[in-house]
């Protein structure tokens, strides 16, 4: 294990609550986001021509009605960029080729002097459909007869570890297999079964996607893109657009602030098109933006799932045998919910030790629009099912729930599905804390006979989900006056990387962290990182944060003892300054040499600027392994891992629910700044909550997203607000993360599913097995049980 | 359509301008004045990231047509510090972690302006009746709520 170094002395600047350096420029409004750079007068606009089928083969695009309308500039299609593209499989082209397998999937693009102007004309365009039969769930896409929505499957270019199934509609199946999964029922005393089903999401970040790109007549492309993955983005471009000649150093893609991403700006959906209409149009920008029903029908969303989930127990409430499938929704394009479906399908078996496991976690192609990541990867999707369960089991078994997940819960060492053990954790610290806090134990009943109250509880674990190789790396420039610049393609997303990045470098060369600026990436500019996503840039770009802040100290101490003399073993930062142990007198301000040297009194100068380089790669992880059982590889690097409770007011008639109280748990490994994993806590909760209570996509008989917009898909506003949050952070040192921190980012909305779940049965007896939990599905099951 | 001519005061200063009557103040404030602190989120009004001040009152700039501002007052995000000094909202903001990506903090800002300025002291629902209008999807209300109190706390 590649170990931390800067994790046992005192800290002065780790673990404090440091203001965002990016609140200033974001609360005074000049924080630029995509839609804010200016473009000049040169600018043209792009509007979609859109599917209006969930299936149906494209015979003829008309283009001669929108040709005339006055200021369009270019219509492009299909033909124009026959070129497949795709994060983990290359089952995408930039614009539909013969067929359409969604409502809304780009056919082509009108390319205008103005938006209005590239609307208009792209109505105009008229596409001669074949419609084909439609399938729109998972049980019609897996029937012997079904017909295959992509034909050609079995040639797709994929990373090593999916096994597609050609000849079907399963784009990906991970198998785990571990110990004897039917020993362990037959020895089980009770087993018990059933279904559960999550609907899809949309991510809903206030701001759009967009992109623009100019190709310019130096043949260089430039993309700005709203983007968790700037360089993930420049290579997929550069692969795409490799015909015709283009090299990654030729390419740039520029990142400015992004309003909220939640994974939906990871990988690259729409903005491939910022790269090809730049192409179409060399020598001017091109713009495209999504509208907010754009955003909703043609972005990553989060994928459905039926899972079934069997468990097998002793009496004594030991589990001894899990066998769960779960077949995912992933839509007409996979080519990043294909690693959903295999990071969730990898640690299904929830945080918990089971001897003997199996899980089937299959990816399968429907005529809905492409699955992709969403804060949590699949981990929601899958707890709901069996967080629900547990305590259904528990309540058969009359075991309490929480006795329950306590004797199961998993501790470091245990043996995980794939064979590695499992990290240092806090897991049980944060199931009695939770406990304690929500009170438990006290059964409370409402004043009002109209109203039941409920308590609900949840573990939740979670690993990023990233390839072996996935690195992060950090150049750290002096300034004249002290002050330090840090470039990382880590990406501020809203939770605060600036912050902590600036957090760590201070902590290893005691300069505060005003005085050091971070910016968002610019590949010309910013080195190498592989996405912000997994909740893994805390650990693996603060790592190499931390990196460079230590190689450019070693450089400091370096020019200390070429100039002076100094004993470099005594030397030490202090303050901002260079000291010595053994000459207490001795003490060099680092504004006065970190670029123009030190002077010798020949006169001479030793040094220069002081460049730090940092790099992170977990050298440790492999995604190599038997594809029968999943057994002999490391896939994970570590899971971050706790517990939440809920209490609930639901009221009988209406079926609403009023959450009083909620209690998240999370072993962070290292709070580097609690403000910051306080407002993950705050901000997930309400996002999972949302997910459970309110939200759900709705798609009509042909495939059509119903409710593309904030009134039909209503987020919660600050009237839907828990009275009360209690975050609860445990530190159970995650030893190669940066102070011993791990990720923190998505886990908190991952348990509020089944708490709430698992709380309305508490309230009123009744179990729903399907989200979302909505007042309405409440009231009507509260009718049939009368 | 003709161009309409128009007087106004935006952020405090005086403007008059020929104006298309249809286009919305949001795109006008970003497009025409380049003030782009106003934040473009839906354009149907529901999300509140465009909310600027009309005569001090909290509205969706993507619902008001620039003729409507004819003899009134705007105020955007980037009115609200006075001399180079921010505004005690903005610093509550920064100081309550009350912002994450930051997209929606103009129109959340303005929103709280709008409400502090006719009542100094709000309770708690009356703030989150307030911001109401104003989806955020990062970080939960609550710090937003507590910047607001807080600055109604110290005033």
């Amino acid at each position: 294990m590649q170990e931390t170094e800067n994790k046992m002395k005192d800290q002065k600047y780790i673990g404090k609550s440091a203001v965002r350096i990016d609140g200033k420029v974001k609360v005074s409004g000049a924080a630029e986001f995509i839609d804010d750079l200016d473009f000049g007068p040169d600018l043209l606009y792009a509007a979609i021509v859109e599917s209006k089928f969930a299936h149906a083969v494209i015979n003829k695009i008309d283009t001669s009605d929108a040709e005339k309308i006055p200021g369009v500039v270019k219509i492009v299609t299909g033909k124009d960029f026959p070129f497949r593209f795709g994060l983990y499989m290359h089952d995408r082209f930039i614009f539909a080729q013969d067929r359409v397998r969604f409502v809304g999937e780009q056919i082509g693009a009108v390319i205008a002097r103005d938006a209005a102007t590239a609307l208009k004309a792209a109505k105009l365009v008229k596409v001669d459909y074949t419609e084909l039969p439609a399938i729109l769930n998972v049980e019609q896409s897996l029937t012997k007869d079904a017909f295959l929505i992509h034909p050609e499957l079995r040639y797709y270019k994929h990373v090593p570890w999916f096994f597609p199934k050609g000849e079907t509609n399963i784009a990906h199946l991970r198998k785990v297999r571990k110990g004897d999964v039917q020993k362990g029922f037959k020895e089980a005393d009770f087993i018990f079964e059933d279904t559960y089903t999550v609907p899809r999401y949309a991510h809903c970040a206030i701001e759009v996607h967009g992109a623009v790109g100019l190709y310019d007549n130096s043949d260089r492309l430039t993309v700005w893109t709203a983007s968790q993955s700037p360089y993930t983005q420049r290579n997929l471009f550069a692969e795409a657009l490799a015909p015709l000649g283009l090299s990654h150093k030729d390419i740039r893609v520029v990142t400015p602030f992004i309003g909220g991403g939640f994974g939906g700006k990871a990988g690259v959906s729409m903005e491939i098109l910022g790269a090809a209409l730049a192409i179409a149009m060399k020598g001017r920008p091109v713009k495209v933006l999504w509208s907010r029903a754009q955003e909703f029908y043609n972005t990553y969303q989060r994928q459905g799932l039926t899972a079934r989930i069997k468990v097998g127990l002793k009496k004594d409430g030991t589990i001894i045998a899990m066998d769960n499938i779960l077949n995912w929704d992933a839509g007409a394009y996979v080519e990043y919910g294909a690693n959903v479906v295999n990071a969730a399908g990898l640690s299904a078996s929830g945080p918990y030790n089971i001897p003997n496991v199996s899980i089937d976690s299959v990816c399968i192609y429907t005529n809905l629009p492409p699955g992709g990541p969403y804060r949590g990867f699949g981990y929601s999707e899958f707890l709901f099912g069996l967080e629900s369960h547990l305590n259904e089991i528990a309540k058969k078994m009359k075991i309490d729930p929480i006795q329950l997940r306590r004797k199961n819960a998993i501790r470091e060492g245990d043996i995980l599905n794939y064979g590695g053990k499992m990290n240092a954790n806090g897991l049980i610290e944060a199931i009695d804390k939770v406990e304690k806090e929500i009170e438990w134990n006290k059964k409370e009943t409402s004043s009002d006979p109209n109203k039941a109250i409920g308590k609900g509880i949840a573990l939740f674990w979670k690993a990023p989900a990233m390839p072996p190789n996935a690195s992060s790396s950090a150049f750290l420039k002096f300034n004249e006056d002290g002050s330090i610049n840090i470039l990382i393609s880590g990406m501020e997303i809203g939770q605060g990387l600036l912050t902590v990045m600036a957090q760590i470098a201070a902590e290893v060369l005691t300069v505060p962290p005003e005085k050091i600026r971070v910016e968002t990436p610019d590949t010309d500019r910013n080195p190498y990182e592989w996405q912000t996503v997994g909740s893994h840039v805390t650990w693996g770009c603060g790592r190499a944060v931390e990196s460079a802040a230590i190689d450019a100290r070693e450089q400091i101490f370096d020019i200390v003892e070429r100039a002076l003399g100094k004993d470099r073993k005594s030397l030490y930062l202090d303050d901002e300054c260079v000291k010595s142990k053994t000459d207490t007198n001795f003490s060099l301000s680092l504004r006065d040499f970190i670029i123009a040297g030190i002077q010798k009194p020949d006169g001479s100068y030793r040094g220069g600027p002081i460049l730090g380089r940092g790099m992170f790669m977990p050298e440790f992880t492999s995604a190599l392994s038997d594809p029968e059982t999943s057994q002999g590889g490391h896939p994970n690097v570590h899971y971050t891992v706790g517990a939440s409770a809920v209490k609930i007011e639901v009221d009988r008639q209406t079926g609403k629910v009023k959450i009083p109280k909620v209690v998240l748990a999370v072993d962070v490994g290292k709070a580097l700044n609690p403000d910051l994993i306080n407002g993950q806590i705050t901000g997930g909760l309400l996002q999972g909550i949302a997910t459970v209570l309110y939200e759900d996509m709705r798609f009509n008989e042909k495939g059509k997203l119903i409710n593309a917009n904030f009134t039909d898909y209503k987020i919660p506003t600050s009237m839907e607000i828990p009275d009360e949050i209690v975050p609860i952070i445990i530190e159970v040192p995650q030893p190669d993360g940066p102070s011993g921190a791990r990720g923190v980012g998505e886990h908190t909305m991952i348990p509020c599913a089944p708490m709430i779940a698992n709380a309305v049965e508490d309230a009123l007896g009744i179990r729903i097995k399907s989200m979302p939990i909505t007042a309405e599905k409440i009231a009507m099951n509260l009718k049939h049980s009368l | 359509m003709n161009n309409q001519s128009i007087s106004t005061t935006i952020n405090g200063r005086k403007f008059t301008f020929d104006v298309y009557p249809n286009q919305t103040l949001l795109h006008f404030l970003r497009e025409e004045l380049g003030l782009t602190g106003t934040k473009c989120g839906c354009e149907i009004g529901e999300c509140g990231a465009c909310t600027v001040l009309l005569n001090g009152e909290a509205v969706n700039s993507c619902l008001v047509i620039v003729p409507q501002i004819d003899r009134k007052e705007i105020l955007t995000v980037e009115g609200l510090a006075k001399d180079g000094k921010l505004h005690p909202l903005q610093e509550s903001f920064m100081n309550h972690d009350a912002v994450h990506c930051g997209f929606c903090t103009p129109g959340m800002l303005m929103s709280a302006k709008a409400l502090l300025d006719k009542n100094p002291d709000p309770e708690e629902k009356e703030i989150r009746t307030a911001i109401s209008g104003n989806l955020c999807r990062c970080t939960g209300y609550i710090q937003i709520i507590e910047a607001v109190r807080d600055v109604a706390n110290k005033a």
